[in-house]
This record gives C-alpha cells, sequence and structure tokens, in this order.
C-alpha cells in the first residue's frame, strides 16, 4: 500500500475515534454536573475534562472559567480547537477524502455525510435540550463508519491501517479518561459503596459503555480497584488497554514490512505486560504513574508507526 | 441566428423518433415526481460528493456541478457515423504526434506550414526521437463535438493532453438508472458503465517493452485540483492506487512509489499534471506537483506517460485547421467528421476580414482552454469586443476564429420549466493496441438562456447521454 494512503486512512479512524470518544467524556461529565449532589465542585468536572485532552492552555487562552457551557462548545464546536468534534469529524472525513479511492463507496458516504450534518449542526447550535441527543449522534455516526468497515471492506492492509488508528486511538483515550476521572473520584474512596460513588463510578463506566459489562463481570458493587482492572487488564472489555494493544499487537504482526522489527518488539512488550499483569502490582506501583507511562510508550510508538510506514527516506 | 437544432422536436414541433418513447414518458408522468426526482439526484449528488472547485472566485470551495434529467439521446445510425469519424480522426492524430517526433514526413511534404508546428510553444522539442510503446501518445483523447445548422455535426476541439469529464458521464447513468429505472426498461440503451474497464485494458495494453504484470497508477496533481473527484473515482473504480509526486520517486531511472512495505516499480503513469508540471528537472523548476527525474525515466522507456508528453502540439488551435489534411496524408481517406470553418488570424484576408465582422464570430486564444480567454461576439458588448480587437492586432498569430455556431438544443429543466439550451458531446476515445470507446460521452449543457458556452467552469451542466442500440 502506499504510505500515504496508509497514513490518511490511520488518521481517518483515529480522528473519528477520537470523535466519539470526545462525545462520551462530555456526556458523561455532563450527566454528573446535573447531579448536584453528587458533585461538590462541579468546575472541577470541567476542567479535568479539559485537562484529559491537554488542551487547557488554549482554552484558558480564550475562555472564561470552565463551566457545562464554554467547555462543552470548546469540545463540541469550536473551530479553532484541533482537538473539538467538529474538527476531529472535518479531520476524518478530510482523511477519506484523500483516499476515497481506496475505501469502499459506502464508508465514503457516510463519513461525508456526517461531516454535512455536522456543518449544519454547527451553524444552527446544540440547543440545551439537545445536548444528549448530539452526543447519541456523534456515537451513533462513529458505530456507523466502524461497522460499514467491517462489513464492506476487503481485509487486506486497508482494513489494517484503518484498524491500526481506531486501537491506536482508543487506547490513548481510555487511558486518559481512567486517569483523569480516578484522579478526581479518589478522594472519595472512603464512602465506597455510597450514594455518590455510585453514580460516579458508574459514570466513568458509562462514558466507556463498560456499566453492564462491569456487573455482568463482577455482580457485586463497584470499587475504583476492579473499574481500574476492567479497564486496564480485562481481554474481553472491548475499550481496554489489553484489548486494544492486543488488537494493535496482531495488526502490526500482519502489516509487518522490512522496516517494522522495533516497533513490533516495542509493542509485543508492552502487550506482554498487560497480558500478565496483575491490578495488585499496578496499584502497588501507583495507577497515575503506570498510565502516565503507558500514554509516554504509546506516544513514542505512534512516532515510530509514523517513521516505520509513513515517512521514511528514500534508500 | 435563426432557430437551432433541437434534439427532441422537429422544426415542424414533432417529437423526433428517437425520442419518441422518452417524450410519452415524460408526458405521462407527474410534475411533482419529476420535481421529487430532481431533489433526490441534488441529495445524492451531494452526498456521493461529485464535486468540483472552482478557480478563481470562492477558491477551494467544493460545488455540485448541475445535472439536468433530460437525457440527451443519438440514434444508432447517427452515433455509428460519429464512432467511425473519432477513430479516424484519432488515427491520424497519433501518426502526426508520431510523425512531428520522428521523420517530420508532413512538414517535407508541404502538408503543413513547417512554421506552424516547429515554432509553436506546444511542440516539445525534448520529445523528438523519444520512443513511445505502439506508438501512441494521445492514449485518451476527448473530441468536442458539437451539432449545427440542420444538424451536422463538426469537431470544435480535440482534447490530447488531460481531458476531464468522464467520471461525470458515468455518474451521470448511474443516476438516471436508480431515478428512472422504467426508462432503461422501455428502450435498448448502449451501456457505458465498463469505461473503467477499457482504460485500464487501454493502459495496460502500452506498458514499456516485456513489462508482463505492469503496475498501472493515476497520477493527480492532489486533492485541491478541480478534477480531484475525477481522479480518485477512476483509480478506485480501476483498482488501481491514486498517487501524488511525493508518493514517486525516480532511482536508476526508473520510478518507483513508497509503500509501507518500501519501494515497489511503476510501469504505467496515467497522469492527470500538465507536461510543465511532471517534472521539475526537465520542465517547470517550480514545480511542487511534480516527480524529479520522471522525464529521465520516460525518455530511458522504462515507464509509460498516458498521455505522452508533446501532444498538445496536436490539439492546439493553430494545428486544428490541419487535422482534415492529416487524415488525408495518414489514412489516405477523407475526413468522416468535419471541422468547423476557421479563419487563422496570421493570414492577412482572413484577419480583415474577421476584424471587420467581430461581432458575429467566435474568437479564440489558441493555447487557452477552459473557455476562460475567449470573445463570443453576439452576446459580447462593444467593450469587450474592442478589448479583443486590440488583442487580435497585437499578436494575430496567437487567435483564430469561427462561425457562432448555433449548437443544438435539448430540452432541458430550468427555473421556469422545461426550456431548450445548447449542449455539445464530448466522447473519449481510447487508443493502444486498439481504438476504444464507449458509445456516447458526456454531454454539457450551457444552463444560462442563449448562451453558447458549455464549461463547468461558466456554468454549465451535464447530462445523461444515451445512444440507442437500434
Amino acid at each position: 500500500m502506499l504510505s500515504s494512503t496508509a497514513d490518511h486512512l490511520y488518521w481517518m479512524a483515529r480522528s473519528m475515534e477520537r470523535a466519539e470518544n470526545t462525545a462520551r467524556m462530555l456526556d458523561v461529565t455532563y450527566r454528573m454536573s446535573l447531579l448536584k449532589q453528587a458533585v461538590a465542585e462541579p468546575r472541577h468536572e470541567w476542567r479535568a475534562m479539559l485537562s484529559i485532552s491537554g488542551l487547557h492552555e488554549d482554552f484558558e487562552a480564550r475562555y472564561a472559567e470552565p463551566d457545562a457551557d464554554n467547555v462543552m462548545h470548546f469540545m463540541a464546536l469550536d473551530e479553532k480547537n484541533p482537538g473539538s468534534i467538529y474538527n476531529s469529524i472535518f479531520n476524518a472525513r478530510e482523511n477519506a477524502r484523500a483516499v476515497r479511492g481506496s475505501i469502499t463507496s459506502e464508508m465514503w458516504e457516510a463519513l461525508n455525510s456526517t461531516w454535512l450534518e455536522m456543518r449544519g449542526i454547527h451553524a444552527a447550535g446544540i440547543a440545551e435540550d439537545g445536548v444528549s441527543r448530539f452526543f447519541d449522534w456523534v456515537k451513533e455516526r462513529s458505530h456507523l463508519s466502524r461497522g460499514i468497515t467491517h462489513g464492506t471492506l476487503l481485509r487486506d492492509d486497508t482494513y489494517r491501517f484503518i484498524r491500526l488508528g481506531t486501537f491506536f486511538e482508543r487506547a490513548d483515550n481510555t487511558a486518559r479518561i481512567l486517569d483523569v476521572k480516578y484522579h478526581i473520584l479518589l478522594p472519595g474512596i472512603d464512602g465506597v459503596g455510597g450514594a455518590a460513588d455510585y453514580y460516579q463510578w458508574g459514570a466513568l463506566l458509562r462514558s466507556v459503555s463498560a456499566f453492564e459489562s462491569y456487573r455482568k463481570v463482577y455482580r457485586d458493587q463497584i470499587t475504583p480497584k476492579r473499574v481500574a482492572e476492567l479497564l486496564v487488564l480485562r481481554p474481553d472489555m472491548p475499550r481496554s488497554l489489553t484489548t486494544c494493544m492486543n488488537e494493535v499487537n496482531r495488526l502490526l504482526q500482519e502489516i509487518n514490512g522490512p522496516r517494522a522489527g522495533e516497533l513490533m518488539r516495542r509493542c509485543g512488550l508492552l502487550h506482554s505486560e498487560l497480558r500478565f499483569g496483575s491490578i495488585d502490582d499496578i496499584f502497588a506501583r501507583g495507577l497515575h504513574e503506570y498510565l502516565s507511562e503507558f500514554l509516554e510508550r504509546i506516544y513514542d510508538m505512534g512516532d515510530l508507526i509514523n517513521t516505520t510506514y509513513f515517512r521514511f527516506a528514500d534508500e | 441566428m435563426k432557430t437551432a437544432y433541437d434534439e427532441m422536436y422537429a422544426a415542424d414541433g414533432s417529437v423526433r423518433e428517437s425520442y419518441r418513447s422518452y417524450a410519452d414518458w415524460l408526458r405521462a408522468t407527474p410534475q411533482e415526481v419529476i420535481g421529487r426526482k430532481r431533489e433526490e439526484a441534488d441529495i445524492a449528488f451531494h452526498r456521493v460528493g461529485i464535486t468540483f472547485a472552482v478557480y478563481g472566485e470562492d477558491a477551494g470551495q467544493e460545488r455540485l456541478i448541475p445535472f439536468d434529467i433530460v437525457p440527451r439521446i443519438i440514434p444508432a445510425h447517427e452515433w455509428k457515423r460519429m464512432a467511425d469519424g473519432l477513430r479516424q480522426r484519432v488515427k491520424a492524430l497519433n501518426a502526426f504526434l508520431h510523425d512531428i517526433y520522428h521523420g517530420q514526413e508532413i512538414l517535407k511534404a508541404g502538408r503543413i506550414p513547417a512554421a506552424q508546428v516547429l515554432g509553436n510553444s506546444q511542440f516539445r522539442q525534448e520529445m523528438v526521437g523519444v520512443e513511445v510503446p505502439e506508438q501512441i501518445y494521445a492514449h485518451i483523447a476527448g473530441v468536442d463535438l458539437v451539432r449545427a445548422g440542420e444538424g451536422e455535426y463538426y469537431v470544435l476541439e480535440d482534447n490530447l493532453r488531460t481531458p476531464s469529464g468522464v467520471s461525470y458521464m458515468l455518474e451521470d447513468r448511474k443516476m438516471m438508472m436508480r431515478l428512472f429505472p422504467e426508462l432503461f426498461a422501455h428502450q435498448a440503451i448502449a451501456p457505458v458503465e465498463h469505461y473503467p474497464d477499457l482504460l485500464l485494458n487501454n493502459l495496460r495494453s502500452v506498458a514499456p517493452h516485456g513489462v508482463v504484470n505492469p503496475n498501472v497508477v493515476v497520477l493527480t496533481p492532489g486533492q485541491f485540483n478541480s478534477a480531484y473527484f475525477e481522479h480518485a473515482f477512476l483509480a478506485q473504480q480501476m483498482g488501481i492506487e491514486l498517487v501524488d509526486g511525493n508518493d514517486l520517486f525516480v532511482r536508476n531511472d526508473t520510478v518507483f512509489m513508497r509503500t509501507t512495505q518500501g519501494p515497489r516499480r511503476v510501469d504505467v503513469i496515467y497522469r492527470r499534471i500538465d507536461d510543465d508540471f511532471l517534472d521539475p528537472r526537465a520542465f517547470r523548476k517550480d514545480s511542487m506537483l511534480g516527480v524529479p527525474g520522471l522525464f529521465s525515466a520516460y525518455r530511458a522507456g522504462t515507464v509509460t506517460l498516458a498521455n505522452a508528453v508533446g501532444t498538445g502540439i496536436a490539439d492546439d488551435k493553430a494545428i486544428y485547421v490541419h487535422v482534415p489534411e492529416m487524415i488525408r496524408f495518414y489514412c489516405g481517406e477523407e475526413p468522416i467528421l468535419s471541422n468547423v470553418p476557421t479563419w487563422e488570424l496570421s493570414k492577412a484576408e482572413d484577419r480583415e476580414y474577421v476584424l471587420a465582422h467581430l461581432a458575429e464570430l467566435v474568437v479564440k486564444e489558441v493555447h487557452g482552454s477552459g473557455g476562460y480567454g475567449m470573445l463570443v461576439g453576439p452576446t459580447s458588448s462593444a467593450a469587450e469586443i474592442s478589448l479583443f480587437r486590440d488583442k487580435i492586432s497585437a499578436r494575430p498569430e496567437g487567435y483564430i476564429a469561427q462561425p457562432t455556431l448555433s449548437l443544438s438544443t435539448c430540452p432541458t429543466f430550468v427555473d421556469s420549466g422545461v426550456a431548450p439550451r445548447h449542449i455539445d458531446l464530448r466522447p473519449y476515445v481510447l487508443s493502444g493496441k486498439e481504438i476504444t470507446m464507449v458509445p456516447g460521452g458526456l454531454t454539457r449543457v450551457a444552463l444560462k438562456q442563449g448562451s453558447l458556452v458549455v464549461n463547468s467552469s461558466q456554468g454549465g451542466g451535464t447530462k445523461d447521454t444515451w445512444v440507442l442500440e437500434n
């Protein structure tokens, strides 16, 4: 496959996945902010939302104190915020446009309609009562794109680079959500089992569609450690770090290539650590430290993907 | 200007034979159904993203090319004659290109003035003596035909560089079949959907000597080019890679593409980049679109470019007048398709006549294309005419003039209902080991009342083109 094509496919998938995850995070934060009794300091929530995405500096330069309205606008619709849902969908569509000859026409049409609708929503704004509907729409469009890819695309490297982008972005997002939410919720750790806790940890699980799964897996009350275990180590949990790295590892082995040695070594190592890791070890070390290192390592792997497959010198 | 030939209605107002079935259907179909279908077409074209970029104002904007649901219908016998004429013409044009870059027999025989060819900026000295597979230069030709007077077909121009529009031909057909499947059940309409197969076969047939399974790619200037949609569309339909200059590099006079698995050799390039921008080492130094070293590889014969470098000399408007003579010279036949009568402003007597009749004529710049540098006398103001008079006097060899043909019209949906609008036709002729084409081509329509300019950049639209099979 052309290096430039692979590059576009990978970023098309990453951008759409990012739009979905941003919608998930905003949705859960919004819902929690409505539960006045559950959240002592709502501003804290919205500030945390910005730090998850690493966008607080850009926000502070252009907005007042973070609150529901301005953070939602910034993260959902702001054209100047490169990480907004608006721009993520734009990027997904532009990358798809650049390689529309390589994807199926159904995939292109779905992404193009998503963008056209996004433009309409951007122009009209999101009404107060339409907030959740908007987030549902983003998730649905992302599900649709993924479903069409799954249902229509030949299983060759085109498919693999798209999946690579999806799981890479998802690994990054899950780690970020867990890291930041965990810190906010931690002060409440004493009151395990209380109503507030139930809502807060429940909301975190819901943001990664893991609430029902938690119930099925543990059949018990929600505890922080189990939440972390579910989202880091469970190989049967579709958004967990282990699942994401399972996929990334398998995809890289299938794509392979003459320059892929170092990339595959690092990926294999990270994958094995997750596969054979235990939550007690992770907690002994500190979850925050563990997740920070994880994010650093996949960031480096992202660079390596770039130089292995997308941009390399002519030999 | 007298009333133009109408494709659907004869002068006495009766419906022509070829349109009878369609006219019955149109009469029987309620207006609101038609209106709904037109809206549906609009939404579908947006969704599929069949758009083109317009240069100048609103640069970078994507616009929809207007699509009209009344087809242009060509009877079988008319197409047969047209197809014979196109084959003959393109064969002669390819023979001419090979000749002027080799023996220059036609110039030696005095059939075309040597100065007009050798002194033309479109003549590529670098191509002299270069061998190309099958001696084919114009692998893809888009020959613009118009109908005038009592319905005679004329060749308006031969587009032999990077003719565009074929994706609209294909998408228009797809749209008509989707909107009005019943029409295709009533009549035997020649299919066009296999064009990408013909194109790929054609490109494979001109691979460099000895290459068994050629790697064919489409080379685009990039996604901001006005025809990018088409480049991507054709690559996808042929199942081959769409590349831009950055995807390719040249090593040891061989072209490679950068892939995730390392370099892969490229054998045939269907390029949609003009000669000037192909290779900054050989042509324009400032080109960011091309591939350094590409022309050297091409001369070495390791890669085929379609179309070849230097075809612009054969479709230049100054050379156009000589095409009938080329047909006589190379094919030993009389031309089947007529040229539009043309005055060459480099000739004193022609110039004198043209300057005296500017208000009636169409004046075209010889190296211009796309309808940007022309004067349509009857619809121009005195000031515009006087501006062109000065231009012609300053550089007469830069212009030709033709009578203002009253192009044929076809009924078309406009704001006020259905009204006649002027149309042309661009069939696509593929030359490789043999000459192939799909029946019909792209019909463009000037949507403004009375307008004769069908270019999409000037507000033209398109129609599906039906060649009847019996």
